[in-house]
C-alpha cells in the first residue's frame, strides 16, 4: 500500500511551545478503540483542546483562529511515550503534513515516516527562532524542501538543512513503502529460515 | 575487538543489510493485541497477503478488556467491538489467540515469559513500546508501529536500522524497602524520559545479577521510559532456571543445544558501548513521581524540585507539569494524602509482586479514603494468587483481586482513575490523562504503593521497617 508522496511545501504553521509532548496528550487511549486508520483528527490534543463537556477551550492554540497549516512546530522530545500509530494518524488526520521538533522520540518518528508524515528535527536555536517568528506573525510562512532537505523561514531567510535517513526519503518522494520493499527481498527472507 | 551483546543477537538475525538501506531483521516471534493490530490486517485484506508466519504470532486480548465478570459480554461497545475483531482476524489469519477467557490470557508482556515463549537470543516485537519487558532474557524486544505490525505479519521481518548502544551498571547493596521498580524510577530521573533516546540499552552489575527474572522484567519494562528502544540483561542460571520447564520451553535434547546456545550470550569483556552509565545501589532509596513523565521522580524524602532550577526555557513546561499535579515547587510528598492505589500492569502484576504486597499487607487493612485496585496480570497469576490463598489476604486488607488486563495503566477499560484524584499507582507512566482524564498518577513500586493504601497517604516504606511483622518476611 503506498504511502502519500511528499516533496515540498510552503505553508503558514501551528505553534505548540511544549515539551515532553507524549502520544497521550496526542491522541488519549480511550480514543484508540477505532479499528481503522480515519477520524483520529477529531481527537487530536482532545484533553487540551476540549474541556470535559466537549466545549472547545478558547486558550488552546487549535481552537485559536489566528494560526493555522500544515506543519506544526512543538517543544523538544515530541511523541514520547507509547508505540501508538494513531499519534501519527491523528496528527495527519488533522491535516498536518510536518512536525518540527528540535528532538523527537524514535517510535513516533519511525510512525511518522511509515505515513508520510515527515518529522524534521531542527537545532534548539533555529527552533526558538521559529517559535519567534510565528509569535510576531501569526502568518509567518515556512518552507520545506524534501528533496534538498532544508527547511527555511520564508520572512527572515532563516534556513537550516535536516537529516532523513535516504531510504526513507526515498519512500516519501515515491510513495513506496517498507512491505514492498521486503517482499522483494523474499528469496532471503525464505533462505535464512533454512540456516 | 569483542562484540556487545545486542550485536550478537543482532547480527544473527539480519536477513539482509544492502548499503543505504535498513537492514532486514527477522523476527522469531511477534505478539499482537487488540489495540494496535486491526489496521494492520485490514492492510493485509487490502494488499492480498497472508501471515507469512502464523505459528510465529501469538495473539491476547488485554488493554480494553474489563477487571470484573470477564465471562460476562463487553459492555463497552467499542471495546468490544475491537476483542471481537481481534478474535475474527485471528480466526480468518490462522492466528492462535489467548482470548478472553483462556487460561493463557493476559498482559502480553506478562504471558509471553511465563509460557516459556520468551527466551534468551531471540527477536520480539509487538505493536506496543513495553515490548522492551522481554529484553529481560537475553533477547532484543522492541515495540513498534502498526505499519509495522502490518509489515512483520506479512513478512515476518522489520526494516531497522541498528541503534547505538549503551550500557548501564548498577553496583552495591541495595537497601531494605528498595527493589528493581525504584533502581528503574531512580535511573530514569538521572538520565531523563528523553536520555536514552537512539539507544538500545544492557542493564548490567551485580545489583541487576542479583534480582529475579521478575525484578529485571521490571527494569527492562521501563526502558522505554527513558526514551530507550528497548533494554536488555544477558542471561544467567536464574535465566536458565524460570524457563525450564514452562509450556513453550524447549524440552529433552532440544533444551541442552539452548542451554549451550543461551551460555554464549554476554557482551565480552573488551566489547564498546556508545555509551556507559554507572550507578550505585546503595544511593538509591525508595522512588516516587511527582510529575507527569516517568523523568520526574525523586527519593520518597525528597522535595519536589524549585522551578527556578531548571533552564528558562523549560520552566513554562516544568510549572505547567506541577500545576497539573495540583503540586508546588520545594514540597515534601511524604505525609500527602491519596485516593487511589493500583497495582498492576506489565511493569509490576507478576506472582513475585502480588506475594510481596500480600506478605507486607497480612493482618493490616486499607486506609478508609482510598480505593485499591489489585489487577493481576495474567489468568495464570491470577489463579496461582488464589491457589497461594493471597486473595483472601487482599480481601480482608480491603484491596480486591480483580481479573487481568492492563485496567487502570491506561484506563482504557472502566477502570479509570477520577479527575483530580491522586493515584499511587505500579505502572509505568504518568502521563496528563494516562489513568482517566485530569487523573493525578504517582509511579512507585508495589511496597510503596501497598504502604500508601494502608495508611491513606504517601509513606516511606522503610517505616514500617522497624516493625516484626514486616522484619519477619
Ligand atoms: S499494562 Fe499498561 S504499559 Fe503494559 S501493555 Fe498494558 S497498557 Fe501497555
Amino acid at each position: 500500500m503506498a504511502t502519500k508522496i511528499f516533496k515540498h511545501l510552503q505553508t503558514s504553521v501551528v505553534p505548540l511551545p511544549i515539551e515532553n509532548i507524549d502520544t497521550d496528550q496526542i491522541i488519549p487511549a480511550r480514543f484508540l478503540k477505532a479499528t481503522t486508520r480515519e477520524g483520529f483528527g477529531n481527537n487530536l490534543f482532545r484533553d487540551w483542546r476540549f474541556d470535559e463537556n466537549d466545549n472547545p477551550k478558547e486558550d488552546f492554540v487549535l481552537n485559536h483562529p489566528t494560526y493555522s497549516g500544515k506543519i506544526l512546530v512543538a517543544g523538544k522530545n515530541f511523541g514520547c511515550g507509547s508505540s501508538r500509530e494513531h499519534a501519527a494518524w491523528a496528527i495527519s488526520d488533522y491535516g498536518f503534513d510536518v512536525v518540527v521538533s528540535s528532538f523527537f522520540a524514535d517510535i513516533f518518528k519511525g510512525n511518522a515516516l511509515n505515513n508520510g508524515l515527515l518529522p524534521i528535527q531542527v537545532s534548539d536555536e533555529f527552533l526558538k527562532n521559529l517559535f519567534e517568528a510565528v509569535f510576531s506573525d501569526a502568518h509567518a510562512e515556512v518552507e520545506v524542501d524534501l528533496e534538498n532537505q532544508f527547511i527555511k523561514i520564508v520572512s527572515t531567510g532563516e534556513q537550516e538543512s535536516f537529516e532523513i535517513n535516504p531510504y526513507k526519503k526515498a519512500c516519501l518522494i515515491n510513495g513506496y513503502d517498507d512491505i514492498d520493499y521486503i517482499l522483494s527481498n523474499k528469496g532471503l527472507v525464505e533462505e535464512f529460515e533454512q540456516k | 575487538m569483542g562484540q556487545t551483546l545486542f550485536d550478537k543477537i543482532w547480527d544473527a538475525h539480519v536477513v539482509s543489510n544492502n548499503e543505504g538501506f535498513p537492514d532486514i531483521l527477522y523476527i522469531d516471534t511477534h505478539f499482537i493485541h487488540e489495540v494496535t493490530s486491526p489496521q494492520a490486517f485490514d492492510g493485509l485484506r487490502q494488499r492480498g497477503l497472508p501471515v507469512f508466519r502464523p505459528k510465529q504470532t501469538v495473539a491476547t486480548a488485554d488493554h480494553n478488556v474489563p477487571t470484573w465478570d470477564q465471562h460476562l459480554p463487553i459492555k463497552e461497545e467499542l471495546s468490544r467491538y475491537q476483542v471481537d475483531m481481534l478474535t475474527k482476524n485471528c480466526a480468518e489469519f490462522g492466528v492462535e489467540l489467548y482470548g478472553l477467557g483462556h487460561p493463557y490470557q493476559g498482559i502480553v508482556h506478562v504471558i509471553g515469559p511465563e509460557l516459556g515463549i520468551t527466551r534468551p537470543g531471540c527477536t520480539y516485537v509487538c505493536g506496543d513500546s513495553h515490548t522492551s519487558t522481554h529484553g529481560a532474557f537475553g533477547a532484543i524486544a522492541f515495540g513498534i508501529g502498526t505499519s509495522q505490525v502490518e509489515q512483520v505479519l506479512a513478512t515476518q521481518c522489520l526494516l531497522q536500522q541498528r541503534p547505538k548502544r549503551m550500557k548501564i551498571e548498577v553496583n552495591g547493596q541495595l537497601q531494605k524497602g528498595v527493589g528493581a521498580k525504584d533502581i528503574i524510577l531512580y535511573i530514569i530521573s538521572k538520565i531523563s524520559a528523553a536520555g536514552g533516546t537512539g539507544y538500545f540499552v544492557e542493564y548490567a552489575g551485580d545489583t541487576i545479577r542479583s534480582l529475579s527474572m521478575e525484578g529485571r522484567m521490571t527494569i527492562c519494562n521501563m526502558s522505554i521510559e527513558m526514551g530507550a528502544r528497548g533494554g536488555l540483561i544477558a542471561p544467567d542460571q536464574t535465566t536458565i532456571d524460570y524457563v525450564k520447564g514452562r509450556e513453550f520451553a524447549p524440552k529433552g535434547e532440544e533444551w541442552d543445544k539452548a542451554v549451550a546456545y543461551w551460555q554464549t550470550l554476554y557482551s565480552d569483556a573488551d566489547a564498546q558501548f556508545d555509551s556507559e552509565l554507572y550507578f550505585d545501589a546503595a544511593d538509591i532509596e525508595p522512588m516516587i513521581t511527582y510529575g507527569t513523565n516517568p523523568g520526574m521522580g525523586i527519593g520518597i524524602t525528597q522535595h519536589v524540585p524549585e522551578t527556578a532550577s531548571f533552564e528558562a526555557k523549560e520552566q513554562g513546561s516544568y510549572a505547567k507539569a506541577l500545576n497539573y499535579m495540583g503540586l508546588h515547587d520545594d514540597e515534601s510528598l511524604i505525609g500527602k494524602p491519596i485516593d487511589y492505589v493500583f497495582i498492576g500492569s506489565c511493569t509490576n502484576s507478576r506472582i513475585e509482586d502480588l506475594r510481596e504486597v500480600a506478605a507486607f499487607v497480612k493482618g493490616k487493612h486499607k486506609a478508609d479514603n482510598v480505593t485499591v485496585w489489585v489487577v493481576p496480570g495474567s489468568k495464570q497469576v491470577q489463579i496461582q494468587a488464589i491457589e497461594e490463598g493471597l486473595d483472601k489476604i487482599f480481601e480482608a486488607a480491603g484491596f480486591p483481586l480483580r481479573e487481568p488486563g492492563c485496567s487502570a495503566c491506561l484506563g482504557m477499560n472502566e477502570d479509570k482513575i477520577p479527575a483530580g484524584k491522586y493515584c499511587v499507582s505500579t505502572s509505568n507512566r504518568n502521563f496528563e490523562g494516562r489513568q482517566g482524564p485530569n487523573s493525578r498518577t504517582l509511579l512507585a513500586s508495589p511496597l510503596t504503593a501497598a504502604a500508601a493504601a494502608i495508611t491513606g497517604k504517601v509513606t516511606d516504606i522503610r517505616a514500617f521497617l522497624s516493625e516484626s511483622e514486616f522484619a519477619e518476611f
